[in-house]
């Protein structure tokens, strides 16, 4: 399939999972800033959960489809979908084929990225292990910069039974169902000993804003200042995702897909790893507050998320699978399969489609 | 601080853990990060995600799914106390970056040679005297933060930062030399320009050095820089390398 950007929108980018395995040599990771939503909206299409999709921010593109069909979902933030003026909710797939124009019409729920995934995946050269954009070093993606009109880009190889895909939606139970004013957690450290005791208890009781300054490489956060014991600088190391780094100000940053490899600002904590797409959804002007979790908790919390995943896939195979076999695993977890969908027969060599709806 | 509490293993969230052998910039610090660097890169251990080596810390990254974290981070304490650190800093490699000193290169040469005092030549001379030590890589993209340069040629940085600086620009700020690898603004005092792509995101090994390589810098003239951009271009450059003998003193 091959699509042409009629509209790039405010900043909409080819991402990936990231960039891994080059921060030893000063190469940021990028990559999708929730990646819940990235690998999601893969396993929906049946891709690999690491191939490329657009991430789009706050004012999406109008693309159009000018070669091919193939499948699409929307997740992550809900930025009113639509193709050729019909509405499709997120985490829905839907067919796309030449002549389809795909557009989004505005922030509708909460969340500011959307993930636009095609079956196949977008197809741009994968420099230093990934598809990612990085827009400081001009690399990756659509020539290393965020899509402009004009552009035309085409998807990858996509499952072989991609169109047993179409129609299949993915119920609430298997998000993450974020709430904005859920407080975040972290772990505390590596530096959390830079500071005093009444520093680590402003972090941690008092609400933050995100400022505008707050991009795909960190948010800058305004409220009280935390306290330092000592001093704010530190040799400098390396800068895991989701850090919340505290330079001399006493103002929390909180590193994202973007941020530099390494640093030498006192970190006095790191968001645990579901927690960081929570936070990469929100906006400037919106609230922060902090939660201490154990490590342990924080690992229970990424393993849970991952469970998500895990159910989407299983899911998903039961949709495409055909109906013979389908009719028995389904039955084993009613809660959670659609109330509704198509399935595709091909019998004596003709094609035929079928509607299904529960009626429990 | 006593020499006991070292190494310490740092909590850096739910998928990284900082192994930290001291609070200081010095050789025998760095070397101990780079043996458990070359420990682990050679256990090849399932779960790991990546290495970031850095001044007096290893940062390993893994996959709490896939890795059990408590065993993991035991396994990472045991491996931290025991490394052998051998000679692994003063070994090594020593890449040769041939600079072109001054002129269209290196135009705040002057600035160097009026804030030392000392005429051009001799802070050439000082300039590629050293075997510099790559400690880690980070700020951009190959940038290396090199450590032993002659501290008679130290000048701040210029009060007003360029808005791009060229790739391959060899720089001074205050008492650290360093290359830009890619094209990027910054405030260094530019003193000369090296033909050797530094970085290159199409290459198999996109940087030239790693952390814990040692570089040299080689005066070359302007017809020496034109004639190996040359050679570059054509692929038939051949990097200079040397073995490491002797720490410096």
């Amino acid at each position: 399939m091959k699509l042409k950007v009629m509209q790039p929108g405010m900043l909409t980018t080819v991402q990936d999972e990231g960039r891994w395995g080059f921060q030893g040599k000063g190469m940021p990771v990028a990559g999708a800033m929730d990646l819940f939503a990235l690998r999601s909206g893969n396993i929906m299409v049946g891709n690999d959960e690491g191939a490329a999709g657009l991430e789009v921010t706050v004012l999406g593109p109008t693309l159009s489809v000018v070669d091919g069909c193939g499948t699409a979902v929307v997740t992550g933030a809900d930025l009113d979908f639509s193709v050729n003026g019909e509405c499709f909710p997120c985490n829905v797939v839907v067919e796309v084929k030449e002549g389809d124009h795909l557009s989004f019409s505005g922030v509708k729920g909460n969340g500011c990225r959307a993930y636009l995934i095609f079956s196949g995946g977008i197809d741009v050269p994968v420099i230093m292990g990934s598809r990612s954009t990085y827009l400081r070093a001009h690399l990756g993606g659509l020539e290393g910069r965020a899509l402009k009109k004009g552009d035309t880009f085409s998807t990858g190889e996509p499952h072989v039974l991609w169109e047993r895909f179409i129609g299949f939606s993915c119920p609430a139970s298997f998000l993450p169902g974020r709430q904005l004013d859920q407080p975040l957690r972290v772990v505390m450290g590596p530096q959390d000993d830079a500071f005093t005791d009444r520093g680590i208890e402003t972090f941690l009781s008092q609400t933050y804003t995100i400022s505008d300054s707050a991009d795909r490489m960190g948010y800058r956060l305004e409220g009280p200042v935390i306290e330092h014991s000592g001093a704010a600088d530190i040799i400098s190391d390396a800068i895991p995702l989701g850090t919340i780094q505290i330079p001399g100000h006493g103002q929390p940053i909180a590193m994202l897909a973007d941020r530099q490899t390494t640093g030498g600002y006192t970190k006095i904590a790191v968001l645990c790893t579901p927690d960081i797409g929570a936070l990469a959804q929100r906006l400037p002007g919106q609230k922060v507050r902090f939660q201490k979790i154990s490590f342990e908790d924080a690992v229970a919390a990424t393993r849970k998320e991952r469970s998500l995943l895990d159910g989407i896939h299983q899911l998903v195979a039961t949709w495409i699978t055909p109906i013979a076999s389908s009719t028995q695993t389904t039955s084993t977890i009613l809660e959670d399969t659609p109330r509704s969908g198509m399935w595709r027969l091909s019998i004596d060599g003709t094609g035929h489609t079928v509607h299904w709806e529960r009626l429990d | 601080m006593t020499e006991q509490e070292w190494p310490k293993l740092l909590c850096a969230g739910d998928s990284c853990i900082v192994v930290e052998f001291g609070n200081s910039i010095s050789l025998d610090v760095n070397a101990r990060v780079q043996a458990l660097r070359h420990v682990l890169e050679a256990k090849n251990i399932s779960g790991i995600q990546e290495l970031v080596p850095t001044y007096r810390s290893l940062a390993v990254y893994f996959d709490p799914v896939k890795a059990e974290p408590s065993r993991f981070r035991s396994l990472l304490e045991r491996l931290a106390s025991t490394t052998d650190v051998g000679l692994s800093s003063e070994k090594g490699k020593v890449i040769v970056i041939p600079v072109c000193y001054g002129g269209e290169f290196g135009p705040d040469l002057q600035n160097v040679v009026k804030h030392t005092g000392l005429a051009e030549e001799e802070v050439i001379k000082r300039h590629s005297a050293p075997d510099y030590y790559c400690y880690m890589l980070g700020f951009t993209p190959g940038f290396s933060y090199l450590g032993g340069m002659d501290e008679t040629i130290a000048t701040p940085r210029l009060s007003e930062p360029r808005e791009r600086i060229p790739a391959g620009s060899v720089g001074i700020a205050g008492k650290q030399t360093g290359i830009y690898p890619i094209d990027s603004p910054g405030g260094w005092q530019l003193i000369g320009r090296t033909p050797l792509p530094m970085f290159d995101a199409n290459r198999e090994s996109p940087t030239l050095v790693d952390a814990g390589f040692w570089i040299r810098f080689h005066p070359i003239s302007p017809e020496e820089y034109r004639s190996i951009e040359e050679k570059i271009f054509h692929g038939n450059y051949t990097l200079e390398f040397h073995e490491k003998g002797e720490m410096p003193a």
